[in-house]
């Protein structure tokens, strides 16, 4: 794959103004793509607050009665760090890259509302700053902190006044709220930019699968965000007000705030994956030299999932009691979404069929997500059967299938979209040996963790126990568990040192290093303020093919 | 703002769920038998609906006097119908001795109108806000399609209030 312009392209740092100046454009800034960049390193740096407190988890599970931590300081933990990585880490980090790639996709200068999206961001942000804020603020100067210690979903009656005293648990209510009212924002941006903002020609038939997928998923924040809005602000009354929503002494009731909980709660699972699928939707293609098989079944398997994934929540709660017509439905709603999911696995497995494969890093995690989001579906499956969740809910078995979902699906589709668009964003090539040692690390510590967290949860290992007793048979693969931590933060490292690396000193990428058919790479790297001089004019779903292969375009084909 | 309004539906949604589902559920205290449906204030509400649509056709036609009799017509209908909730809470308060924290009922009862009253307000301000514009006279026809916006969330607020009073005043008793 050689690139298609020899041209070089100024480096993106001539200037030279003071700091200030610079840091004070970069606050104020409402440019979709510094935006979009803002999200992605806030992102990055949760997910190393995040992956501290994990870290710090598995060396106090690393063997049976560990004091590394106190039982009150294990509880905290493992409540940042779902609640960070969900909430600061996964959503900003698509939302980054949407708003980042959704203009340039579909040929448009900007999101249909800047400074709503720059008010969107600011709310993410402060969100996730007032959340860590609890670590050090209120109670914290006192003791080991007033970190949330309620778990990321925040179960009533943990939440009562009574039994979380003082504010630790408002923070926590606070900043997702907050930062629920950006999501909302942003969502409400992406869509209106998709509806109103496409070039000449971009029917929505010739859209990127990226911005089918940016659409669906910001629908799916709209649906979700709300309910979840609405319970926090239950949860508020309750607490400040002496509501008794969740209050089961004065006629409440603990299971509703579950429902409206995972009301959001699965939703919020695709908002997160379905970007991840659109990231590999647009690498698969380029590094197989072939365009997607079955467009027009991708985006009905798109908006299929979409619509069912709003009518699986309460398979989260099988183990609750609920009544046996409700275990049924959501059983085989639950198991029917894995019929699109299947076929959008089957349709990249055939893109890559008889392409000419070319492995760089970005195809490689591409391929990782694919094998390691089919074993995450698979357990998925197994877990939608209402009868094995009852011997299965609550265990390591559960933590093992959700953190291969997010991990190996979700993570390893980001790092691919990192490498693949890191020379557009940047002007400036990646390595691509670092990045393969990130790879080969990141491979080998997920699946020491997570492969092998299957077995403790099969043999009754609960989730947020802080310790436990030797002799249960749990004590070695725990430690191969916490063995993989290492080499994953070891992968983390090296792709960070490659990221900085390569932004300072990387080689000049060009306009279009893959040889790519999508609008973003027939713009500048980095692409200026304004996008492209002249909006870009399309004829079919790849028009980039079509300026390359005037011979044989794309169009008369579609 | 069809998405805003799609979101806030959904927030709506979950409110009432909880309404109906905590209905009848209280062990002690006050019952929604105690309420009486507001007629007049929500006829207000309702009809502003109807003088806020006059007012954006008028300024689609480019007659600015009279989107601004219509505009006003709706800010006061709308700030009659905040004055009955504010009346009529009240009542409850004092008379039937019914707070937020008296039992689940007051709960339910008072986040759910309570939520419908806070978004009638965040609408009273939006109208207020281009009513002072049109005051100073910057308001003409080519804005006629961002009015038309601020249009369609207090179309909303009233939809939503008829969902809730057919929930709170009819259903709910």
């Amino acid at each position: 794959m050689s690139t298609t312009d020899t041209l070089s392209w100024p480096s993106p740092r001539v200037t030279s103004r003071p700091l200030l100046d610079r840091l004070h454009e970069w606050v104020t800034t409402v440019d979709h793509k510094r935006i979009g960049s803002l999200y992605i390193v806030y992102a990055l740096i949760f997910l190393g607050v995040g992956g501290v407190e994990a870290s710090l988890m598995r060396i106090q599970l690393s063997r049976p009665l560990n004091d590394f931590v106190s039982p009150q300081t294990f509880n905290r933990l493992f409540t940042m760090h779902g609640t960070t990585m969900i909430f600061f880490v996964a959503m900003p980090i698509m939302f980054g890259f949407t708003n980042y790639l959704v203009p340039l996709m579909i040929g448009a200068r900007d999101m249909a509302f800047p400074r709503l999206n720059a008010f969107s961001f600011w709310l993410t942000a402060c969100g996730g700053l007032l959340l860590h804020y609890s670590l050090v603020g209120g109670y914290g100067l006192y003791g080991a902190g007033t970190a949330p210690d309620v778990g990321w979903w925040a179960y009533a009656p943990l939440t009562a006044k009574t039994f979380s005293p003082g504010h630790s648990t408002d923070y926590w209510t606070l900043s997702v709220l907050v930062s629920g009212f950006g999501s909302i924002g942003t969502a409400v941006n992406l869509i209106a930019t998709i509806i109103s903002l496409r070039c000449p020609g971009m029917t929505l038939a010739k859209m990127p699968l990226l911005a089918w997928l940016g659409l669906t998923m910001a629908s799916l924040v709209i649906l979700a965000i709300g309910p979840l809005t609405a319970a926090q602000i239950m949860l508020l009354v309750d607490r400040y007000l002496g509501g008794h929503f969740f209050d089961t002494q004065a006629g409440g009731s603990a299971v509703i705030w579950m429902h409206f909980f995972w009301v959001f709660g699965h939703p919020e699972v695709y908002v997160l994956v379905l970007p991840a699928y659109a990231f590999i939707s647009e690498i698969v293609p380029v590094f197989s030299r072939k365009a997607i098989f079955g467009y027009p079944v991708m985006v009905a398997a798109t908006l299929a999932i979409g619509f069912i994934s709003c009518s699986v929540w309460a398979h989260h709660m099988f183990s609750v009691g609920m009544s046996a017509g409700s275990n049924v439905f959501f059983t085989i709603t639950t198991m029917a979404i894995a019929v699109p999911t299947g076929i959008k696995i089957f349709n990249w497995l055939a893109t890559i069929w008889g392409g000419k494969i070319y492995f760089k890093a970005p195809m490689l995690f591409a391929i990782g997500f694919l094998f390691q989001f089919l074993i995450a579906g698979l357990t998925g499956v197994m877990l939608a059967s209402a009868a094995l969740t009852w011997q299965l809910a609550g265990s390591y078995f559960v933590v093992a299938h959700f953190h291969y979902v997010i991990v190996g699906g979700i993570l390893f589709a980001v790092f691919a979209a990192f490498y693949y668009w890191f020379p557009k964003a940047t002007g400036r090539m990646y390595s691509e040996t670092l990045a393969k040692w990130h790879f080969w690390l990141f491979v080998v510590g997920f699946h020491l963790t997570f492969d092998f967290m299957h077995v403790p949860g099969l043999l009754g290992m609960p989730r947020r126990i802080y310790t436990y007793e030797p002799g249960r048979g749990w004590a070695v693969w725990n430690v191969i568990v916490s063995i993989g931590a290492l080499f994953q933060a070891a992968a983390i490292l090296v792709f960070v040192v490659n990221l900085v690396r390569s932004y300072l000193r990387g080689r000049s990428a060009g306009s279009d290093p893959w040889d790519a058919w999508t609008l973003e790479w027939s713009t500048t790297s980095p692409p200026p303020e304004y996008n492209f001089a002249s909006i870009p004019l399309v004829k079919s779903r790849r028009p980039l093919w079509d300026l390359k292969h005037p011979e044989d375009p794309d169009w008369k084909y579609e | 703002m069809f998405c805003l309004i799609g979101a806030e539906s959904a927030i709506f949604v979950i409110f009432v769920v909880a309404y109906l589902f905590y209905v009848g559920k209280s062990p002690s205290g006050p019952t929604p038998a105690i309420l009486h449906a507001p007629i007049f204030f929500s006829i207000c509400l309702l009809s502003s609906s109807w003088t806020i649509h006059r007012a954006v056709l008028a300024l689609k036609r480019g007659e600015v006097g009279s989107f601004a009799g219509f505009w006003l017509a709706t800010l006061v209908l709308g700030a009659l119908f905040l004055a009955g909730t504010g009346l009529e809470w009240r009542h409850l308060i004092v008379d039937e001795g019914l707070t937020i924290r008296t039992n689940l009922f007051g709960t339910t009862y008072y986040s759910l109108v309570g939520l419908h009253a806070f978004h009638v307000t965040a609408g009273l301000l939006a109208l207020a806000t281009v009513s002072l514009f049109a005051f100073f006279g910057h308001v003409k026809k080519e804005h006629a399609a961002s009015v038309d916006v601020v249009s369609l969330y207090w179309h909303f607020v009233d939809v939503v209030w008829v969902a809730v009073f057919l929930v709170v005043y009819v259903v709910g008793r």
